[in-house]
């Protein structure tokens, strides 16, 4: 599959962003504020999410052939998964922009954390949404592995806990908690990419080019193209990557998305003088990787209409 | 609404014959010109990358001899010629009489094969589509775009197995075949005409139209008769478009080429006096 940098920017940033409201929404729905000071940190984690998110879709709307109609894109949340994510996404916003005015004009607690435990549930849905439009397709194999909505989760959770950790009160034991998830969830979205494309090398398309033209059994192989030129299902669908790109591309995807902030995350607990800068940079680093990781994730899968060329 | 309509009893379609195909795009042509319209301009037509949408386009293809292996073996196939190790395995034969001979072994054969919208049953790409603009038609299931409500996300292209969907850049919407349903029922057209342009287009005869939800319509029995099938039916998507594969091949040997010539016999008695004697004479 092509993969489409406005994609690739749409689904690493939103993501993010809607990983940072899940854990803000948490913590906002937990526990009154520390001190004064978290309240405006918690304000500023709301408004990074909306930057983040909203850079996000207006980067998927490059994708779109009429993006003056994407509004209609709201309508057929019955059946498609892409619009459950629109509509998720807008929920997400109102419940963000709810939260936040209740923050600044100190609304009553009950309805604040209503509103944060909201925000919460509908990011992380509004993810799994995004998620599920690749994962319901059968045409392209690869996508339809029980780790993809997983990894679309993790990447939004630990992404989403870098910002997280400067909008909050950070006391001892908060950092430690917080060192030790974010060591834990670079882990395991290591080994669940490492899985997932090991899977992926040892696993053949579940169709031969003699099924694909009705003859199945057959050894059919293309003699002329219909075309001689490129077209659309060529450009979109035949993407190739080399096997030894690929190999490249992923380790420097697993160096950005999990070594690098696991070290920063080490660096910040053994000197916390370092401990802004450091997860500044683990944070670039994280995003950096999973942009990779998403590029991948899109150039290895194969869809089933490359078996007619 | 890409929620689909309840079955509908007419299930319009085509039956492409891949015994009688040439591949001489006349289908993939005439649909072009009829849809020129309806499939937007293409881009740099007569430049150095011309580019552009097709609702038909024809593939030719290399089939392999496949070779049978005596029933013993548990009636095993065995690819001839396949280089990977992905076959059931078992050793390369040559075909002629003692692989069984006639009708086991099918020679190599070219096959050309036209590719386009299948208007399934349960069509993944009508029910992706996050504005509406992809529905199937409630009276005769004829899968369509609505050009004015589609947003080019090209979601419904990603759902289609069968590279039915291609996105026009001119004019940033999804195009795909529309089984010429503005001929179909057009009344303007004489009844002869009210076919798909690619199906009146066909020299060889290779491409039908009709109701393939009547068992008792001409395509129907077409397929009943030539075994028509459906092009990956374990995704799901119940394509209506059937195709109809190549009849079997002689292979080998003519079946008599080691028997002997037939004796002619020739009864004298029957003749008439002239031509016995003339026999005689011949036979000295």
């Amino acid at each position: 599959m092509n993969p489409a940098f406005s994609i690739l920017f749409f689904t690493t940033l939103s993501g993010t962003g809607f990983g940072l409201w899940c854990w803000l929404g948490l913590r906002i729905a937990a526990h009154p504020p520390l001190s004064p000071y978290e309240g405006i940190g918690w304000a500023i984690g709301l408004l990074l999410g909306m930057a983040l998110v909203g850079t996000g879709v207006l980067a998927s709307l490059l994708h779109l052939g009429k993006p003056l109609r994407v509004w209609r894109a709201f309508s057929q949340w019955r059946s498609a998964w892409m619009s459950r994510e629109g509509v998720l996404s807008v929920a997400a916003l109102a419940a963000a922009l709810a939260t936040l005015a209740l923050l600044g004009l100190h609304g009553p607690p009950v309805a604040l954390r209503l509103a944060a435990a909201l925000l919460s549930l509908l990011s992380i849905a509004a993810v799994a949404c995004t998620a599920m439009i690749y994962a319901s397709l059968k045409p392209i194999p690869a996508w339809r592995h029980r780790l993809v909505v997983p990894g679309y989760l993790g990447f939004a959770l630990v992404g989403g806990l870098l910002p997280f950790w400067p909008c909050i009160a950070v006391t001892p034991p908060v950092a430690r908690t917080l060192g030790i998830a974010l060591v834990l969830g670079g882990v395991v979205l290591a080994a669940l990419k490492l899985r997932y494309w090991r899977d992926l090398d040892r696993t053949a398309l579940p169709f031969t080019a003699g099924d694909a033209v009705g003859l199945p059994g057959r050894d059919v192989s293309v003699f002329e193209r219909p075309h001689t030129e490129t077209n659309y299902l060529l450009r979109e669908m035949g993407f190739v990557l080399a096997r030894k790109h690929a190999s490249k591309l992923r380790r420097i995807a697993l160096a950005l998305f999990a070594l690098v902030p696991i070290l920063c995350a080490a660096i910040a607990w053994w000197q916390p003088a370092t401990a802004i800068p450091a997860m500044a940079a683990g944070a670039i680093a994280f995003q950096l990787g999973a942009l990779v990781e998403r590029w991948l994730f899109f150039a290895e899968a194969k869809h089933l209409v490359t078996l007619y060329y | 609404m890409t929620m689909l309509p309840p079955p509908s009893k007419k299930k319009l379609g085509l039956v492409i014959d891949l015994d009688t195909c040439v591949g001489c795009h006349a289908c993939a042509v005439s649909c072009k010109q009829w849809n020129a319209e309806a499939a937007g301009p293409d881009v740099d037509s007569y430049g150095d990358a011309p580019s552009g949408v097709w609702f038909n386009r024809v593939h030719s293809y290399e089939v392999a001899p496949q070779v049978l292996l005596p029933p013993g073996d548990g009636a095993r196939r065995a690819d001839e010629g396949k280089m990977s190790g992905c076959s059931a395995g078992g050793p390369t034969l040559t075909p002629g009489p003692s692989t069984g001979g006639r009708g086991e072994t099918q020679p190599a054969m070219t096959l050309h094969f036209p590719r386009s919208c299948l208007h399934c049953e349960t069509p993944a790409c009508v029910t992706v589509c996050p504005t509406g603009a992809s529905f199937k038609r409630a009276e005769d299931g004829i899968v369509l775009v609505d050009d004015a409500k589609c947003i080019g996300c090209k979601l419904c292209s990603w759902a289609c197995p069968y590279g039915a969907r291609e996105y026009s850049e001119a004019t940033g919407t999804m195009k795909k075949c529309t089984l010429c349903v503005d001929r179909i029922h057009d009344p303007r057209l004489p009844e002869s005409d009210r076919k798909p342009a690619c199906v009146q287009a066909c020299p060889t005869g290779a491409r039908h139209f009709g109701d393939l939800g009547d068992p008792d319509s001409a395509v129907s029995k077409l397929v009943a008769d030539r075994g028509g099938v459906a092009l990956m039916p374990e995704l799901g998507y119940a394509p209506v478009n059937r195709y109809l594969p190549p009849r079997p091949r002689r292979a080998g040997e003519a079946p008599d080429a080691h028997a002997s010539p037939q004796e002619e016999t020739l009864d004298t008695a029957q003749l008439p006096p002239l031509l016995r004697w003339l026999d005689r004479v011949l036979s000295r």
